[in-house]
């Protein structure tokens, strides 16, 4: 098995190789922080707004923290709290796309219904909103971004599990008088899980997207927890001064967002099985 | 474009040399077709037969100068009057396609644009090619509608595909390959979708143009039985290569090959019909009526009776209600009148009401073996989850059954047991269904269709294991099929249907000797047999008897 895992990582083109670069790149950051960070996530280590030098690679932001600290720390709580968000939306949507499509008839229609009411909503105005209301910690954001993000995934597995629904496998084990459980679990998921795992790297660009433009917006990960988003607007004044600096967490985020995405692309196109036609 | 009386008939029109087409699998390419050789003269109809993977869908294309996507062709000639098809720009073969070669496709349904009327795409090509104006084309195309036994020729044209019959849509792509008058045109299994009394008309009408405007003809088949009808010489093709070429007589009566004499022999084996059982009737269906979704009844009144340890055949085309019988059946749709009974106890119309032990007990086996099983697990959990389930088995008891199994369908289990289904052919996925619903050890096994995705021999083999199944274990088949040289192969009893009602059941020898229900003889006539010439009999035959001012059903929509 690992083997042949081998030889299919080994069949990836070079966009799909430096995705994954990327992403394992990212990965040991968010991991390994504390380790590899010269100072503290939060501590005030130098003057306010310091230019790049040798203590500080990328320059103090406008408390005067180490910006490559708060980078690397940022990686941790951004995708950390994006890959959780993300998981959590699966498990919402997917599962129930999954049963809307097993069950049928008024369960697929009530859930459908409230589905299109939710997604009728601006995405954006709807977690402002509601962020507003509850306040902005952690667990909430989470919450709140995955249950708006997970009717996405709803429309999606629903649709992937329709057209496995009908076939005669399925049949097979409703006529032998399997649950509804295994029916879904065992049956129907999977074989819907390659577009699934596809839409889950470009669900994840989505969401990390999302909480940087919250953080942005000032609604997202409070300071003084590192997160790219906030780094941008703390640190936007200097762009007048033609300082690149406020690019960096920028980068960061446009960087790992292509990366996913080459992977997922390359991803898709295998279990597609779409081929290069001439 | 040449006048007709150029064309003479034994000119050679189409000849390739050393053919050899390569396909993408997984990255890699393979050669599919391995240099075959093939003269075509014109007026001259050539058969390509062979089962699935023996290339000949790959050749006959190839003789337009086509591959098709993830095929390639890499070695060989292919010269078309005089035209060398694999030089040729693709102006020329743009202007060779449609004008004067033309390709029937096995799907009309599929071919046809469903979003413009028949008339505008039969005019399309001869319009485009600029060989007539729309005015001409249309004109031409009535006539060869009404030529073509269309009905209502001089209207059917302003219908959509959609508004006429799978026979008749088959029939007006004839007419659309015809439009521009073809030296050559390509028949790709054109009726192998069809149900057997359609396919006569469609034959027919294919025969009629191609010998009245002296058309050549690649016909491609399975089924060397029509094939014998249609062709004047046929190439038997397996693998890629050619077995064995002959004129169709010389062919059909004095095969040269093992394999040729085995596609011959297909049809031959036959049962002896078990005597009629005096017990009661394992499984009952009374009076049973059934509609989807409230809609028109698509069972009306169906009583069928199924004794212990027998066969009985369902016999139908599309339409009739076979499969929808099975559906009540086994639960799928609960009817909207009559009951179903098991050792005459009466089931829950529902499946979903049933008890585990009443479902255990009548199992199904499916058309596409393809779809039947979860392509994501193994052959062990495949065969071994009704185990767990009915049985209670797990652990080594389990896996010492589902070796049993596999070996009760003539399947290694060593080499088998951990594989997926994407790892089997199509007639070892079919057993391994099979195993699925023996393992459940159930007293009725519902076939629907199970040898019509299978090539014949690989269906030959699955019907010899379904006998030699019933004769060690006893078990009963309700065996649904719309194909007659099954029912006739493997029957004790045959309850012929037709739209939604029983016309006639009864014992084998009974149902299968005229006279019958018109339909069951028209049904059996039209099932065609290993002969040249057959086609032309029995077409005679039947206009004979029209003469004679018999009644004469000949199609089910009669």
């Amino acid at each position: 098995m690992s083997r042949s895992a081998i030889k299919f990582l080994k069949s990836a083109p070079w966009s799909a190789r430096f995705g994954m670069a990327v992403i394992l790149f990212y990965v040991t950051l968010a991991v390994f922080a504390p380790l590899i960070a010269p100072y503290g996530e939060t501590a005030i280590v130098g003057p306010r707004f310091d230019l790049w030098g040798e203590a500080h690679i990328f320059g103090t932001d406008n408390l005067g923290r180490d910006m490559l600290t708060r980078l690397i720390f940022g990686a941790r709580n951004t995708i950390g709290i994006a890959f959780i968000t993300t998981c959590l939306a699966f498990a919402i949507g997917g599962l129930a796309g999954l049963l809307a499509a097993a069950v049928g008839g008024w369960v697929d229609q009530a859930l459908v219904t409230l589905v299109n009411n939710m997604m009728g909503i601006p995405q954006l105005i709807f977690a402002l909103l509601i962020l507003t209301i509850t306040g902005t910690s952690i667990p909430v954001l989470i919450v709140v971004i995955a249950v708006l993000d997970s009717t996405r995934v709803f429309r999606l597995s629903r649709a992937v599990a329709m057209n496995i629904a009908v076939m005669d496998f399925v049949e097979v084990a409703r006529l032998r008088g399997e649950g509804l459980w295994w029916i879904v679990t065992r049956e129907i998921l999977p074989n819907a899980m390659p577009p699934l795992v596809a839409e889950f790297g470009l669900r994840f660009c989505f969401v990390f997207l999302f909480i940087s433009a919250l953080s942005f917006l000032g609604l997202g990960i409070q300071p003084p927890t590192a997160d790219w988003g906030s780094m941008v607007r703390e640190n936007a004044s200097l762009i007048t001064f033609g300082d690149i600096t406020p690019l960096l967490p920028a980068g960061a985020i446009a960087l790992l967002t292509v990366g996913v995405n080459f992977v997922v692309d390359w991803f898709l196109h295998k279990t597609s099985g779409l081929r290069d036609e001439k | 474009m040449k006048s007709k009386a150029a064309r003479t008939r034994g000119d050679l029109l189409l000849e390739m040399r050393g053919l050899r087409i390569e396909g993408q699998s997984s990255d890699a390419w393979q050669e599919i077709v391995h240099g075959v050789d093939l003269t075509l003269r014109r007026g001259e109809v050539l058969g390509l037969i062979g089962e699935s993977g023996a290339g000949k869908s790959t050749i006959g294309i190839a003789g337009m100068g086509f591959a098709r996507p993830g095929c390639r062709i890499t070695g060989g000639s292919i010269v078309f009057d005089g035209i060398d098809l694999r030089k040729a720009s693709a102006e020329t073969l743009r202007r060779l396609r449609g004008s004067r070669i033309a390709y029937v496709a096995q799907s009309a349904a599929a071919a046809f644009n469903p979003a413009h009327r028949l008339i505008d795409q039969y005019a399309e090509t001869a319009v485009l090619h600029g060989i007539s104006s729309r005015g001409a084309a249309e004109r031409d195309g009535r006539a060869l509608f009404k030529r073509l036994r269309l009905p209502d020729p001089d209207r059917i044209g302003e219908r959509y595909p959609h508004q006429v019959s799978g026979g008749q849509l088959q029939r007006a792509m004839v007419a659309m390959a015809m439009a521009c008058r073809p030296d050559l045109i390509v028949f790709d299994e054109p009726t192998t979708a069809l149900d057997v009394t359609t396919q006569i008309e469609v034959l027919a009408a294919i025969q009629s143009v191609v010998r009245e405007f002296h058309t050549a003809a690649i016909y491609i088949s399975h089924d060397l039985a029509v094939v014998a009808q249609m062709a004047d010489r046929i190439m038997v093709l397996r693998h890629g290569n050619l077995v064995e070429e002959g004129t169709a007589s010389r062919l059909i009566e004095a095969p040269q090959q093992d394999y040729t004499r085995r596609l011959l022999a297909v049809r031959g084996h036959r049962k002896d019909e078990a005597a009629p059982t005096v017990d009661a009737p394992v499984l009952e269906i009374r009076g049973v009526s059934a509609s989807y979704g409230g809609g028109v009844k698509v069972l009306e009144d169906v009583s069928i009776k199924v004794g212990r340890g027998r066969t009985v055949a369902v016999v139908g085309e599309s339409g009739s209600g076979k499969s929808t019988t099975a559906r009540v059946i086994t639960g799928l749709l609960p009817p909207l009148a009559g009951e179903v009974l098991f050792n005459g106890e009466v089931l829950p119309p529902a499946c979903g009401k049933r008890s585990r032990d009443q479902l255990r007990h009548i199992q199904m086996i499916y058309q596409m073996p393809d779809v039947a099983l979860n392509p994501r697990q193994r052959i062990r959990d495949i065969i071994g989850r009704p185990l767990t389930f009915y049985l209670g088995m797990t652990g080594k008891t389990r896996d010492t059954r589902v070796r049993e199994l596999l070996h009760l369908i003539e399947l290694d289990p060593d080499e088998y047991i951990d594989r997926f289904p994407g790892e089997l052919s199509g007639g070892q996925k079919q057993r391994i269904c099979i195993a699925r619903a023996l393992a459940a050890e159930p007293e009725v096994i519902i076939c629907d269709e199970v040898t019509s995705a299978l090539d014949q021999l690989v269906a030959e083999e699955i019907l010899k294991l379904l006998q030699r199944l019933q004769n060690e274990l006893g078990v009963t088949y309700l065996f649904i099929t719309h194909d007659l040289a099954t029912v006739k192969a493997i029957a004790d009893e045959i309850v012929v249907m037709l739209r939604g009602r029983v016309v006639q059941q009864g014992g084998r020898q009974e149902v299968l000797t005229p006279p019958n229900h018109p339909y069951t003889d028209l049904l059996l006539s039209s099932v065609p047999e290993m002969q040249v010439g057959w086609l032309e009999a029995l077409l005679a035959d039947r206009a004979a008897r029209k003469a004679r001012g018999e009644a004469v059903m000949e199609s089910a929509d009669q």
